[in-house]
């Protein structure tokens, strides 16, 4: 019983992760048509930035050093998202694989980089008390961390449905989702809703850096990379453009990862996310909320 | 015209590359070495390897315009079944080869069959995730087959003694370069007979081949499995020249290495391909050395660190490639020729 429940919160806390990641890449997907491969990249930077941002503060208090290092990481991410979106896609709107190709020169460019400047190896990330304690549910001993980082991406669900379903820039969103051709035939600029909803990911994906970098303890160059491929996952599996979508595949997909890789075997779980991806594809190709933006 | 020069260009170039490892020729800056040493003749032949490799991705990506991110898999394959045959089976080199010439011909067959079924960037995605999948496999190491992430070594006795020692190097020059000009004239072939003249009317407008009573899907396939069959074939020549699998090359990284090469060459031109998998792998072999360089080392680090990193380098060239060259490299010298004046066209 113990042991379900530790996998069911872990699983619970590694599909937020996912989440995060994947809900930028599903509205940019939605609204842009761009497949960003550089999504890896901020998450990668921001939570390097957070690391640092951490660690420059130590000897205050710990809680002011972990919430410092989740605000850099979060802006970090949100500014290197919009300075992406001007620089490199701007220039490319009218050649969709050139979007996604100039992501895909950033990611490599990008993880080479980090690798070069900080090696591959994995740092510790020192975390307040309370993070590093476990906490008794049901007679299983969960790290704080899991709701930390649970509770984190409920508030940030929350708030992107609030922000789509309830703000003028949300409705336009949505509206360019749906059919970009007639928002902008109605004068509106979606230009800026694109580098908008750019940064909008690049935040989440920050966030999620630091997060990644507390839910696991450590801090590697590598990590992005295969958070980006899970996302990509979560994101055809929930629906291209779908914000709810995301967050049910992600559940899923954290769920599966970690009760296989436990009862199986390790790497069984990674693999029947990917049959299970297949799968939907063919029964479902729009995936499971696909068609709708929110 | 051009096809004929184009031909004897051809011949030209693939017979300097034949009598190549009996030139002891040194080129300083451009190789270590003079032609003939090993070293030379083994870059030299992975420079093939991934032209070959780099030109079977642009039957599928280029000519038929299907952005698969899982082409890196077939690749593998190739490289990973032969060893597999060779190293736990003991099988001869022909029976392994006649494996690996099966399953290279039914994996990706029945991985397009499942992913064709979809298209534009979510085809993208699930090319992604099969290949991924295959990467995590092959990390596990089941039933301790692959070797996991300390890749499969080809041992002593598994290959012939031919292909075996540093003296016998030219030899696997001469299979990548023989895999090079046989994927160059099977994807010339390809891509002027009456089904690659199809595929290319895919990549500009699919619904309109519907609309002339053609079922693309078959198309898309016939491209796809051709493309991963040519792609294994240089998986088993890499696995000759590095004497092992790794697995590296399962990883979806290197499939976008692929794309790299690919685009820096020229998307949707054969000889474009090639000239981008062949300058790729040379400049990353280079870079390293150059980044290792004492003038290198001597520089502050904010400019040491992203020199010496040579994904790096190519990754901003692949930036810039995308954002002002999108015809890549091929595309400057087919722009040569018009520029010049009172020349017939």
């Amino acid at each position: 019983m113990s042991t379900l429940v530790l996998l069911l919160i872990t699983g619970l806390g590694l599909g937020a992760l996912y989440f995060l990641v994947a809900a930028g890449l599903s509205l940019i997907w939605g609204l842009m048509r761009v497949l960003n491969f550089a999504h890896g990249a901020f998450f990668t930077v921001a939570g390097y930035a957070g690391f640092f941002t951490s660690a420059a503060l130590s000897g205050t208090s710990p809680w002011l050093q972990w919430l410092a290092g989740l605000v850099v990481a979060t802006l970090t991410g949100g500014l290197f998202a919009a300075l992406t979106e001007i620089g490199l896609i701007q220039p490319l709107y009218r050649r969709p694989v050139g979007q996604v190709l100039v992501t895909v020169g950033l990611a490599l460019a990008t993880l080479a980089l980090v690798e070069g400047t900080f090696g591959s190896d994995p740092r510790q990330v020192a975390l307040p008390a309370w993070l590093m304690a476990t906490s008794n549910v049901l007679g299983a001993a969960i790290p704080n961390t899991r709701f930390a980082v649970l509770l984190i991406a409920l508030l940030v669900l929350a708030g992107l449905l609030f922000f789509l379903r309830r703000t003028r820039y949300g409705l336009i969103i949505r509206a360019g989702v749906e059919n970009r051709a007639m928002v902008s035939a109605l004068g509106i600029d979606v230009q800026r809703a694109f580098t908008l909803v750019f940064t909008i990911g690049g935040l989440a994906a920050g966030l999620a850096g630091f997060l990644g970098a507390t839910y696991y303890g450590t801090i590697d160059p590598s990590r992005g990379t295969s958070m980006l491929i899970s996302a990509f996952i979560v994101v055809v599996i929930g629906g291209l453009g779908s914000i709810t979508g995301s967050a049910i595949a992600a559940v899923i997909v954290g769920l599966l990862q970690q009760f296989l890789n436990f009862y199986a075997a390790a790497g069984v779980g990674d693999f029947a996310v990917v049959l299970l991806l297949a799968a939907v594809l063919l029964l479902r190709p729009g995936g499971l909320m696909g068609g709708s933006s929110s | 015209m051009r096809g004929r020069s184009a031909l004897v260009a051809g011949v030209l170039i693939a017979f300097v590359a034949l009598v190549l490892p009996f030139v002891h020729v040194t080129l300083p800056v451009i190789f270590e070495g003079p032609l003939n040493s090993a070293g030379t003749l083994n870059l030299l032949g992975l420079c093939f390897v991934f032209g070959a490799l780099a030109l079977s991705y642009d039957l599928v990506f280029g000519f038929t315009g299907l952005l698969s991110f899982g082409h890196a898999l077939y690749f593998a394959t190739g490289a990973y079944v032969t060893a597999i045959a060779l190293v736990h089976w003991h099988w001869s080199l022909p029976q392994a080869l006649v494996l690996t010439a099966l399953v290279a011909l039914v994996l990706p067959l029945a991985l397009g069959a499942v992913c064709l079924r979809i298209q534009g960037i979510p085809f993208a995605m699930v090319t992604l995730a099969f290949a991924e999948a295959a990467s995590i496999l092959v990390l596990q190491n089941p039933f301790g087959l692959t070797g996991g992430e300390e890749g499969l070594a080809l041992g002593s006795g598994t290959l012939p003694a031919a292909l075996v020692g540093v003296s016998n190097t030219a030899n696997l020059y001469w299979i990548a370069a023989g895999w090079l000009a046989l994927t160059c004239a099977v994807g010339w072939w390809a891509v002027h007979s009456p089904p690659g003249r199809v595929w290319q009317a895919i990549r500009e407008n699919e619904r309109r081949v519907i609309a002339l009573g053609l079922n693309p899907y078959a198309y898309k396939l016939a491209s796809f499995v051709l493309s991963g069959f040519l792609a294994a074939g240089a998986g088993v020549a890499y696995l000759f020249l590095q004497g092992g699998a790794n697995p590296q090359i399962t990883t979806s990284s290197f499939t976008l290495v692929l794309l790299v090469m690919v685009v820096l060459g020229g998307v949707g031109t054969l000889w474009g391909a090639v000239l981008g998998g062949i300058v790729y792998e040379y400049l990353d072999f280079r870079l390293v050395e150059v980044s290792n360089a004492s003038l290198v080392q001597s520089l502050p680090p904010i400019l040491r660190v992203p020199l010496s990193e040579p994904l790096f380098i190519l990754g901003v060239l692949f930036i810039v490639l995308v954002l002002f060259l999108p015809e890549g490299l091929g595309g400057i010298f087919d722009r040569l020729p018009r520029r010049l004046p009172g020349r017939p066209s």
